[in-house]
């Protein structure tokens, strides 16, 4: 049997909602735009060959493509590893020892000195094709984006409260349900919010990682960062103008398109209890939410994990023998100590002998001055900036109407590639005959000071209104209302925007102290150019010792000054 | 014979605290929960009762003693026991409908059946209409039914709760544990047995079939109290007033005699002993209530709790503080005045003080200490982590932590000595040189 009923409206009701038809143009147009951009990444390609880079800025929109094609599947790439690293550094203890370091110190290596080890590996790989120098470039945005995301994840996955961890182990949820259901989702805030940091931070390197200059090479891959490089090289500050405009544009697509549906959607994420005022919001989201067909296919694709949610369960309970602890191995722990601590022994050794036999120990000394030289500039400039921002992010802060709109500004320079500023430094710095070692300086904090910026600002926008009517009661001004109410108010946000400032200043010091324009190279006397230098010239050793001093460097600023200050902050300036 | 779900034998747990050391909180511990009943625990906060629960739900193992779940060694946490938290650890980003199904999905329930069982939990505790929505969005009383819900769905023989109402306003917490008592009695839950911590005597009395009072350092059953009254049970009936009464004696009855020490003498201190949690501004205010309010002096502590507000983890130390510094005798479940407490009552602010550093040099010996040191260092002050250690040595780091607080504050009051925030270092009074005459400056 079967049913006769006529269904007039059978063909209409089922082609979706006018939502979505309203969507299918957008959605046909990013699939057009990444298949693509993707065939262009395989095409034949012979080394030595030249690929041609127009000046022309109707070609920068087909750059703007394969640029964030890049980057995108960088970030994929950097999702991944964040995964894997967390999940393996959060569960074994053994493992966390060493990978946790590890990657601090991957983090303080900046993305040129991975660049010039890997690219002519990548190249290898696929001969006779650009997939390999493709490879290589989003390798190199790969480096400057996957560490901090690793970082959040596993500090997320460490502070999981431990009652939902207790509520996770008593109702019975394997490692993979945990994964979703609790682990995952606790950690999405902090993981989309340095996603959208290593968006930034794959635009910074931009240049460095798509005209690849270095180890002997010199290749210009089809991108926005080879069209900066060309226009550097041919002193056309208009086409500089013309790329700054393109990836104002790149960035706000990408963030209009991606990362605000993202936040907007990740906010149900949030743990703290109660509303905030502010929600996320995104028309995007919301319009994808009307949508019929594709909100169906969501759910169809959401189903397909659930059902893995069911397959990966516990297979036994606490009664079963194989719950039974089991005592940890105390020789297996002290072997991998033995083995931790050779590693160690042997790699101070081999470091001493390296150092003693490649570059000398008077070399060494060098650097370490060097580096000091940076640490003088980083520490004036936070310093200068702090002078400069400290008080208008507190006026900001205190006028809730600026204090939305201009936060939002601010994230949005600091997310912006100040180093496409850096040419018209140069060419004012030439003009006027000045002191590089000076007049770079600025350069470095450039793009990190919103950090101060829009941390300030939220900081004194969250000083409680009672305080505020207390102090204006008591008639505080002045210096001393300065000095007892409005600085100790913002001082552990300032902390938080320093600490995030002063590490991307170091990393900026690499392009801010050794600046080019055209054949016009400026220098400044410091650690920063001395690694760009190296790189320059491909003399590895020196490469290393760069990096290293730097490390040290970071590492010590780190633990003697920052991690001070933040405990003071945390002690004793808390509301 | 009733049959026994869950049976610990000579259970004892330490843990390791920051330093190293090691500090028993559950000492040679027999228990065992019967099909049928309702077990309260009741004891001062750091006396182990939340670790039993723990160990019982199979999230911390024992270091010594069995743990048997129907005749079987448990490992960890085991299918028939679930938990209620106090703070409901609902997960934030899943619905009240996902919430209650999660106990399901981890057992692969498939969909639509986890659907129909959830459903009858959330109407069951009385949620029907918020299935779809976001726990943030919730009152805290409906958070915890959402709790409980999910609990009761994967139909647990036991179900262990955890101070369960204890993070709910006083009504809302009592609607609850009626409405449970209420599916307990009528048999509407699968449950087979409960197992309630709690610092209420009152909720402890009103639910329980067998009350366990915990003593602390190391926590150990110190007395257990059969109750057969039919429930639901009258607060305000003779009956179940008695067995408040009696329950607050068997807590401030203070320690068991130790070694060396004679029942019925006033607990003397040592110098390493936990102080009772007690602030001086509530202190005061209870002293000033005793005279008040027609008390002339005596009043029992459940009907103190009622009127001062106060819950009983919040009563129990005050009432011991006032004890240990002579201001009030506790007896009986009854506070009553001393002479000194209505001198100090009638006294100004200064002489106040005063008094309170007499009695403070004179009955805590952690402060005679501290202040006894101070005298002896050339400047007049010290670092704190010395007598941190000190305490270390028989307390856990955060009890100490809390100790010393709480010596601090009483010695900053009674001006002893004083505390800098800043430098950490504990001083002697400005005005007050060292190598005095060890009496508090007048």
């Amino acid at each position: 049997m079967f049913d006769k009923r006529y269904y007039p409206r059978l063909a209409v009701a089922s082609g979706g909602n006018r939502w979505d038809w309203a969507f299918l143009p957008l959605v046909l147009a990013v699939l057009f735009a990444l298949a693509y951009g993707g065939s262009q990444m395989a095409r034949p390609y012979e080394l030595g060959q030249s690929l041609p880079i127009s000046l022309d800025p109707w070609s920068l929109p087909y750059y703007l493509l394969r640029t964030t094609l890049r980057m995108f599947i960088a970030l994929g790439a950097s999702l991944v590893f964040a995964c894997i690293f967390a999940a393996i550094a959060a569960k074994y203890r053994a493992a966390e020892r060493v990978m946790v370091p590890m990657l601090d110190i991957l983090q303080s290596i900046p993305i040129l000195g991975f660049l010039s080890i890997t690219v002519t590996g990548f190249i290898a790989l696929f001969p006779g094709n650009l997939l390999g120098v493709e490879c290589a470039a989003i390798f190199a945005i790969f480096t400057s984006q996957a560490w901090n995301m690793a970082f959040s994840l596993y500090q997320s996955l460490r502070t999981v409260p431990a009652e939902l961890r207790e509520a996770s182990d008593v109702f019975q949820l394997s490692g993979w349900q945990r994964f979703w259901r609790l682990e995952m989702p606790f950690a999405m805030p902090g993981l989309l919010w340095n996603m959208m940091m290593s968006m930034s931070g794959g635009w910074f390197f931009v240049v460095a990682s798509e005209a690849i200059s270095v180890s002997n090479q010199n290749i210009k891959l089809p991108g926005v960062g080879s069209y900066i490089a060309m226009a550097i090289e041919a002193r056309d500050l208009g086409a500089i103008g013309w790329a700054i405009g393109g990836m104002l544009v790149g960035i706000v697509l990408y963030d209009q398109l991606f990362f605000r549906p993202l936040i907007a959607w990740a906010d149900k994420f949030r743990f703290e209890e109660g509303s905030s005022e502010d929600t996320p919001r995104s028309w995007l989201l919301t319009w994808l939410r009307r949508t019929d067909r594709l909100q169906r296919a969501g759910v169809r694709v959401g189903r397909v994990l659930e059902r893995t949610l069911l397959v990966f369960r516990r297979d036994h309970d606490g009664t079963s023998i194989k719950a039974r602890p089991k005592p940890p191995n105390a020789t297996v722990a002290r072997v991998w100590d033995a083995v931790l601590a050779a590693a160690v022994a042997l790699a101070v050794v081999w470091l001493g002998r390296f150092i003693h036999a490649e570059v000398g120990w008077a070399e060494v000394g060098h650097v370490f001055v060097l580096g000091f030289y940076t640490l003088v500039r980083v520490l004036v400039l936070i310093a200068l900036a702090a002078l400069v921002w400290v008080p208008i992010g507190v006026w900001v802060g205190m006028n809730p109407r600026w204090a939305g709109r201009l936060q939002g500004v601010a994230q949005f320079l600091a997310a912006f590639p100040a180093n496409l500023m850096f040419p018209v430094a140069v060419l004012f710095i030439v003009r006027w005959h000045l002191n590089p070692n000076i007049w770079l300086a600025p350069l470095m904090v450039l793009g990190t000071q919103w950090y101060l910026l829009f941390n300030v600002i939220a900081g004194a926008s969250s000083v409680p209104t009672e305080l505020r009517y207390a102090a204006s009661n008591m008639g505080l001004s002045g210096w001393l209302k300065w000095r007892r109410y409005l600085l100790p108010a913002v001082f552990p946000s300032f902390v938080t925007g320093a600490i995030t400032a002063s590490g991307g200043s170091w990393n900026a010091s690499i392009v801010a102290e050794y600046v080019t324009w055209g054949d016009t190279t400026l220098q400044a006397i410091g650690l920063g150019s001395y690694i760009a230098h190296m790189t320059a010239i491909g003399d590895f050793p020196r490469i290393a010792l760069g990096i290293g001093v730097m490390c040290v460097f970071v590492m010590a600023m780190n633990h003697f000054v920052w991690r001070k200050l933040y405990a003071l902050a945390e002690n004793r300036m808390h509301f | 014979m009733t049959q026994q779900i869950v049976e610990l034998q000579g259970v004892g747990k330490s843990f390791r605290s920051a330093d190293g050391t090691a500090r028993t909180v559950l000492d040679g511990v027999d228990f065992h929960l019967a099909e049928g009943e309702i077990v309260a625990l009741l004891g001062q906060s750091g006396s182990g009762k939340s670790t039993l629960l723990r160990i019982m739900a199979g999230l911390i193992a024992v270091d010594g003693g069995s743990v048997r779940y129907r005749g079987q060694p448990l490992y960890g946490p085991a299918r028939g026991i679930a938990m209620v938290f106090q703070s409901f650890a609902l997960f934030p980003w899943l619905t009240v409908q996902q919430n209650v199904e999660l106990g399901l999905e981890a057992r692969g329930v498939e969909r639509k059946a986890r659907a129909k069982r959830a459903g009858a939990a959330i109407d069951l505790i009385g949620l029907a209409g918020f299935e779809g929505a976001l726990p943030r969005e919730l009152s805290g009383g409906m958070r915890q039914r959402v709790g409980i819900a999910r609990a009761l769905v994967v139909e647990p023989e036991v179900l262990l709760m955890d101070e369960a109402f204890s993070a709910l306003d006083v009504l809302t917490g009592e609607r609850l544990r009626d409405d449970i008592l209420q599916l307990w009695d009528g048999g509407a839950m699968p449950t087979k047995a409960m197992l309630v911590v709690s610092h209420n005597i009152e909720e402890a009395v009103l639910m329980a079939d067998r009350v366990l009072i915990f003593a602390s350092n190391p926590g150990r059953v110190r007395a257990e109290l059969q109750i057969t009254l039919p429930r639901p049970r009258d607060v305000d009936s003779l009956e179940v007033r008695a067995l408040i009464d009696e329950v607050y004696k068997l807590m401030t009855v203070g320690e068991p005699p130790a070694a060396g020490r004679a029942r019925g003498q006033p607990a003397h201190m040592h110098l390493s002993d936990r102080l009772p949690d007690a602030d001086v501004d509530r202190m005061e205010a209870l002293l000033e209530l005793l005279v008040d309010d027609g008390h002339d002096g005596r009043a029992d502590l459940p009907q103190l709790a009622e009127e001062a507000e106060l819950a009983d983890h919040e009563l129990l130390p005050l009432a011991k503080a006032l004890a240990l510094l002579g201001f009030a005798d506790l007896a009986d479940a009854d506070l009553h005045l001393t002479v000194l407490g209505r001198r100090y009552v009638e006294g100004t602010h200064t002489l106040r003080q005063q008094l309170f550093g007499q009695q403070l040099l004179a009955h805590v010996p952690l402060a005679a200490h501290i202040r006894h040191s101070l005298e002896q260092a050339p400047s007049g002050e010290l670092r704190e982590e010395p007598f941190l250690q000190l305490l270390r040595e028989s307390l856990d780091a955060a009890v100490a932590e809390r100790v010393l607080r709480t010596a601090i504050e009483w010695g900053r009051y009674g001006e002893v000595f004083e505390y800098d925030f800043h430098t950490r270092l504990i001083h002697l009074p400005v005005g007050d040189a060292p190598a005095s005459d060890g009496t508090p400056k007048s």
